[in-house]
């Protein structure tokens, strides 16, 4: 069963940058792309468990902080060694001014 | 703990699973955000500049070289020319596997590929190990990159300032590399997908190599093995050098670099041959800032860790004698003061390798 739930407001994610979110014993990342859109993702890189909000946001690009793999985070691809296994990626809107992020 | 088993296939690697020293949480300098970022950006121009100036000196010194060749007065050419080879090519193999080196992903690729191939590594497989040398800095047997195991092997450290058993080693592992894909100790890191490419990689190598070598009989000469290959042993010094500096006699089985890692400052040369690796405690710490940012967040974070070594003769003056006491007994290593700034090493998080230190 899906659920949507309020990560955060929309001035808590600078533009080209992520911050981390828990829910649920669960941790999430939340992006803010530099074209003003939001996206979501699991919060640890595929291949170490590491959390990504310390990473880099490139463009579309999140850079892992401890080995330099790059995902996609629009879509979650792995993009670069060391990362082979995609980051799972989660449903995210706006409303009034709050990031709403669906989750199972 | 002593008589400790280096194979990545043994009991030590087992244990640092079981235990959670592998793949742990690491002690990291706490630095704003934003500070954070603006460190980590990355750019092109350092890197091209670099590039253009490395590439540059190693076609003229080599084409001195061969110009001069065979007189006595090529030698300052070829010696030039090897540690641009055989040491400038351990740092850019490094930095541009990070990915950090430039901005635009194709030129660190293209580097990498040139830096994997003159300092005789695997493209393909050291990606990998380096990965895990930062997941298990020193950890023993899961570290595939530790340099000076204990007790430390003085004849064979020797030995590799001229490259010899890194090179020795390097070729047997590059035919069975070639013919069946990466080793049995490579399989432990390198995930199964990128097997074939570890095969096509080493296939690509050795067919350079064994190119040069026909040549080389062809012409009745070793001029060609002076440009491509032998300078990996008469270039290696320097990145010898530098290299043991990094964790050498300091603590290993601990998950703070500040234990096991070593900043030693360098003049101008050394930094631009290392690319800044001389920061190594900042680079473990944070390995997403690009090697032309690390004197920036030495500055930033310096409160917080050991007092660098002020040149390499004092960082060996430090390290040698440390190295022989592991002779004598493996457990010790050298444990440096903390500024008053600083927090605290963890005692608790590392009882078993704090009790052996002075």
């Amino acid at each position: 069963m899906t659920q949507w739930i309020d990560a955060c407001a929309t001035a808590d994610v600078d533009e080209e940058d992520l911050i981390r979110f828990d829910h649920a014993g669960r941790t999430y990342a939340i992006y803010h792309s530099p074209e003003g859109e939001f996206f979501a993702t699991a919060g640890k890189c595929t291949h170490e468990e590491v959390h990504l909000c310390d990473g880099l946001v490139m463009g579309h690009l999140i850079e892992c902080p401890k080995h330099n793999g790059q995902f996609d985070y629009r879509t979650g691809e792995a993009m670069r060694a060391p990362v082979c296994v995609n980051l799972k990626t989660y449903p995210v809107r706006v409303e009034g001014g709050r990031v709403m992020l669906q989750v199972e | 703990m002593s008589e400790r088993n280096y194979s990545l296939l043994g009991p030590d690697g087992a244990r640092a699973v079981e235990t959670g020293l592998a793949a742990a949480e690491w002690y990291h300098t706490e630095v704003p955000r934003k500070v954070m970022k603006e460190l980590m950006g990355r750019s092109d121009g350092p890197a091209i500049r670099d590039t253009i100036v490395l590439y540059g000196c190693m076609i003229l010194f080599a084409g001195l070289g061969i110009w001069l060749w065979p007189s006595l007065w090529s030698a300052p050419f070829w010696l030039a020319y090897g540690v641009l080879y055989g040491s400038a090519s351990d740092s850019r193999w490094h930095e541009c596997g990070h990915g950090t080196a430039f901005k635009t992903p194709w030129m660190n690729n293209a580097v990498y590929q040139i830096a994997s191939f003159m300092i005789m590594r695997n493209a393909a497989t050291w990606r990998w190990s380096h990965a895990r040398h930062h997941t298990d800095t020193y950890i023993v047997g899961r570290d595939p990159e530790i340099a000076v195991m204990r007790p430390p092997e003085f004849a064979k450290l020797i030995l590799n300032f001229f490259g010899i058993l890194d090179v020795l080693k390097f070729f047997p592992t590059l035919i069975q590399n070639a013919l069946t894909g990466p080793t049995k100790d490579e399989r432990t890191f390198v995930p199964e997908s990128e097997w074939p490419k570890v095969r096509r990689v080493a296939q690509v190598h050795l067919a350079i190599y064994l190119a040069t070598i026909a040549l080389a009989l062809w012409m009745g000469s070793i001029l060609p093995l002076m440009v491509i290959g032998l300078p990996r042993l008469y270039g290696a010094w320097h990145h010898v050098m530098t290299g043991l500096l990094q964790h050498g006699g300091l603590a290993d089985n601990v998950i703070d670099h500040r234990l096991n890692s070593r900043t030693v400052l360098m003049n101008r040369v050394s930094r631009f041959i290392y690319w800044n690796m001389n920061y190594h405690v900042e680079h473990h710490m944070f390995p997403m800032v690009p090697y032309h940012a690390l004197p920036r967040l030495h500055e930033t974070i310096k409160h917080d860790l050991p007092a660098p070594n002020r040149s390499i003769a004092e960082g060996f003056r430090q390290m040698w004698p440390a190295l022989r006491r592991q002779l004598r007994n493996e457990d010790y290593f050298l444990k440096r003061e903390l500024p008053a700034t600083a927090k605290p090493y963890r005692e608790d998080f590392h009882t078993a390798a704090l009790g052996a230190a002075e």
